[in-house]
């Protein structure tokens, strides 16, 4: 079977949801400009946008039509090329309403699960549960009738279990796109050592089309992104709550502290505690629940996250992509307030930043933003002399920063030790453009 | 064409911003003012300098695509908005795609010449941020040919220019070529960040030339033989002017030394159908440009400052060709070497044309009148150059589409 024959019949498992809205995006503009190709005119592709909820999916179809014009706009001089043979379409405005409706005709939304018996591949994006996800694959495998491929993007689940539970034949891959799979280019790939080469030929053809960067991970729980990203996450928690016993002050100050030192000192996009809450507390708590049982001397779990689900601070998007409050509280994407899990209200950041922001002393002037750096062409230089500014300071803030950055390093390290990554570049690649860092985890900066 | 029988002044002048990316107040996410903010701004801005609207006869506004832009259209029904004097008097619209502007001057020169007016409000407004680039480009587009539209480039005018831009590489080289529109490129910011009211006056690239010379053509982004710094940007703005007789100067209370006379204008159009016949000269603008020259009495050479169309750096240097300041093909390098520089012997663009200033369509050649008014009577500010005695007269020249419709007009301080 061709790449294009794979395609002709293609369906998205959760397609509603924020992974799979985004996914079935990118393979509905892939199949529509496959469609679009000299060779492939007049042939059918089918993308079945399968969800359980009808709702989600009258949501998903507004979300394609603004997203597939923005996408076309982008492309106008390609998209005149190909509708060059229909003279009906002359200016751009007329080419663009005419690709949406291309993409969209490929789409068929449903909540009939069965429309996937006959795809050739299926793209799973549900929860992260491994009995759910073990179920819908064993289901639709036993019941397609054509030689069916599974990408499963999965964030921590082994895929060699779900393979192996779902009784898939090494027919899948993990297929791990970053939040949102429009934007961001970064995707791990996961082969189990049953993952048959077809199957992966046809997913580095896949994501070379979609202009993603591919990062091979080791099939073990959390893969590469996760395994930093948990690890670091609960090094913040302790971290705040070591801060908040040693200066015999309460947590949500130590919070705002940590999440400062995270995102200003280590110039990071966010702070560890907004990330938790962009990725949401209970994502997190969910993916630290798969990962624990695999792994050896480590317990990773963090009371602290039981006790804010317990008392509703979620974290997480609301549908219109709006943060939702969490560790943090937020007023058009901007932290205002710190959850207090004592008194459990939210208290104004603006009452205790003054006295907190001294505790942790000054950044060194040599500090940029990380906005900033983005564009940088001398940033190792920057970096270099900026952490080695901060190194000489003996500020509470420098000294957790320096730690802190040290720990990352070791997160890294051990990730390519434990074979989850296959070197440190790896590492480094999947945080610099799934986590948007400015600079890798293992680096000099802090020895 | 005869000559003027009568003097005519210009006076007066007045530009809102040019609004679009590059000015620090402009946000694609939030709303801005429409048409009507910049048609009023604009006249008012002139009306005060010449004693209100009583003393207006007619007036004549330039525009180009309202219509699509912002899906309106019976410009004229806005002049008396402007002020309530203008109410029941004569107003036309006008447009002649990005010569709307120019057509605008000619109108009210024409009116002055025809004795039916003494003072004539002229205006050009355009307002462009309603769509995106891409849209743009359709509306844009109507400049030319409707026929040649489907064959056209996504970026249709870019399009039309980065041919004539190839033909120009491949006849006289692609490096030298390039070194002139960088330099036109730099020229044009330098002076914009000396206008207050440019759309690059908030520029702060500390180098230009390098960065224009380092950019590439990407064909498969934008057009084969052109950078966007090549391009002028996507503008909302609007100019006004008043267009006197000397009774018309002598009732706004305006002095002769703070008001331009046109010598002496040109105005050619071509087929629009056609072709040009050769991609490396613009016949139009030439034509136009010797017939204002010559219907002025003057040569080239008595020029003090010229505002040229440079809708695409091509433009500018193909531009400084039919005027005959450079033979063919040396327009680049006359350019490269800083001839049109605003230290130069014939200083072009002085607050930044079209690249620089910006381009709101139908309000370019309105906005060109009012710089040489501006540079000929001392009010241009940290733009001001000097005029010397001996080339005391300056130029503007406007063109609608492909060199299809082009206005020149030659000025000199009054006395």
């Amino acid at each position: 079977m061709t790449y294009d024959e794979r395609l002709k019949n293609v369906s998205v498992l959760g397609s509603a949801g924020k992974m799979g809205s985004g996914i079935l995006l990118l393979t509905a503009v892939e199949m529509a400009d496959r469609a679009l190709l000299p060779e492939n005119k007049g042939k059918v592709f089918v993308l079945n946008a399968i969800d359980v909820s009808d709702e989600g999916l009258a949501g998903l179809m507004n979300y394609l039509r603004v997203q597939v014009r923005k996408i076309a706009e982008k492309k106008m001089v390609w998209l005149r090329k190909m509708y060059a043979y229909r003279e009906d379409l002359i200016e751009n405005f007329d080419i663009i309403d005419e690709y949406i409706f291309d993409v969209m005709n490929i789409v068929r939304p449903t909540v009939a699960m069965e429309t996937a018996y006959k795809s050739n591949l299926v793209f799973e994006a549900v929860n992260e549960s491994r009995a759910l996800k073990v179920k819908l694959l064993s289901q639709i495998k036993q019941n397609n009738t054509n030689d069916v491929w599974f990408f499963t993007n999965t964030s921590s689940v082994p895929i060699h279990i779900i393979d192996e539970e779902a009784g898939l034949d090494g027919k899948v891959i993990g297929f791990h796109f970053y939040n949102p799979p429009a934007i961001q280019r970064l995707v791990e790939l996961i082969r189990t050592h049953n993952t048959k080469d077809e199957v992966v030929e046809f997913a580095h053809q896949y994501a070379k089309n979609l202009r993603k960067i591919i990062v091979p991970s080791n099939d073990f729980a959390g893969f590469i992104g996760n395994g930093h990203f948990m690890r670091d996450g609960l090094h913040g928690i302790k971290e705040a709550q070591i801060l908040a016993e040693d200066k015999d002050m309460p947590l949500y100050k130590a919070i705002y502290m940590i999440n400062k030192i995270t995102q200003d000192f280590l110039i990071r996009p966010m702070g560890i505690f907004q990330l938790m809450d962009y990725v949401g507390i209970d994502v997190m708590q969910f993916i630290l629940n798969v990962m624990n049982p695999f792994v050896e001397n480590e317990d990773l779990h963090s009371d602290l996250l039981d006790k804010m689900l317990k008392q509703g601070a979620k974290g997480g998007q609301f549908s219109n992509g709006a943060q939702r409050n969490g560790f943090l509280k937020y007023k058009g994407g901007k932290p205002l307030a710190i959850w207090d899990i004592h008194k459990q209200y939210y208290v104004d950041i603006d009452t205790f930043k003054g006295e907190c922001d001294e505790m942790l002393g000054e950044l060194p002037v040599s500090a940029v933003a990380w906005k900033s750096t983005l564009r940088m062409k001398n940033k190792e230089e920057v970096f270099t002399k900026f952490f080695s500014d901060l190194k000489e300071l003996s500020t509470l803030g420098s000294e957790i920063a320096v730690r802190y950055g040290k720990r990352s390093k070791t997160f890294a390290e051990k990730l390519v030790s434990d074979k989850v990554a296959n070197n440190h570049d790896d590492v480094n690649t999947v945080m610099l453009t799934g986590f948007y860092h400015a600079y890798g985890p293992v680096n000099n900066y802090f020895d | 064409m005869k000559k003027l029988r009568r003097k005519v002044y210009m006076t007066a002048g007045y530009n809102t911003i040019s609004l679009g990316t590059g000015r620090r107040e402009f946000n694609p996410k939030k709303p801005r003012p429409g048409i009507e903010h910049y048609i009023r701004e604009a006249g008012q801005g002139v009306l005060k300098q010449i004693g209100g609207a009583t003393n207006v006869d007619e007036s004549v506004i330039g525009n180009f695509m309202a219509g699509r832009f912002n899906k309106q259209g019976h410009i004229d029904g806005f002049v008396p908005m402007i002020d309530k004097g203008l109410s029941m008097k004569p107003a036309v619209r006008v447009e002649g795609a990005c010569a709307s502007g120019g057509l605008s001057l000619i109108t009210g020169i024409n009116h002055i010449l025809a004795e039916t007016s003494d003072v004539v409000l002229s205006l050009g407004v355009e307002v462009q941020n309603t769509v995106k680039a891409i849209y743009g480009a359709d509306i844009l587009a109507m400049a030319g040919w409707f026929q040649k539209r489907k064959t056209g480039h996504a970026y249709f005018f870019p399009g039309q220019f980065s041919d004539r831009a190839g033909a120009y590489y491949e006849k006289y080289g692609y490096n030298r070529s390039r070194k002139g529109m960088a330099r036109w490129y730099a020229n044009a910011i330098e002076n914009a960040r000396l206008d207050p009211t440019a759309q690059e006056n908030h520029n702060t690239n500390p180098d230009p030339y390098g960065t224009a010379l380092k950019m590439q053509p990407n064909g498969r982004a934008f057009v084969d033989n052109l950078t966007v710094l090549d391009c002028s940007k996507v503008s909302d703005g609007a100019s006004g002017i008043a267009i006197c007789s000397e009774e018309g100067l002598k009732r706004s209370g305006v002095d002769k030394k703070d008001a331009v006379e046109v010598i002496g204008f040109g105005h050619a159009v071509r087929d629009i159908t056609n072709d040009p016949t050769d991609l490396t000269e613009l016949e139009t603008i030439k034509y136009s440009a010797h017939h204002a020259l010559e219907n002025a009495g003057i040569t080239i050479d008595q020029v003090g400052t010229i505002e040229t169309h440079d809708c695409f750096s091509i433009a500018g240097i193909l531009a400084v060709e039919a005027l005959g300041l450079a033979t063919k093909g040396k327009g680049a390098d006359f350019v490269a070497h800083g001839k049109t520089n605003r230290n130069s012997e014939i200083p072009f663009n002085t607050t930044g044309g079209l690249i620089g200033w910006g381009h709101p369509t139908g309000a370019t050649g309105v906005h060109q009148g009012v710089t040489i008014w501006q540079q000929l009577t001392g009010r241009a500010g940290n733009a001001q150059i000097k005029i010397s005695d001996n080339r005391p007269y300056g130029l503007t020249i406007n063109m609608g589409g492909d060199d299809v419709t082009v206005t020149s007009i030659v000025f000199k301080r009054g006395e």
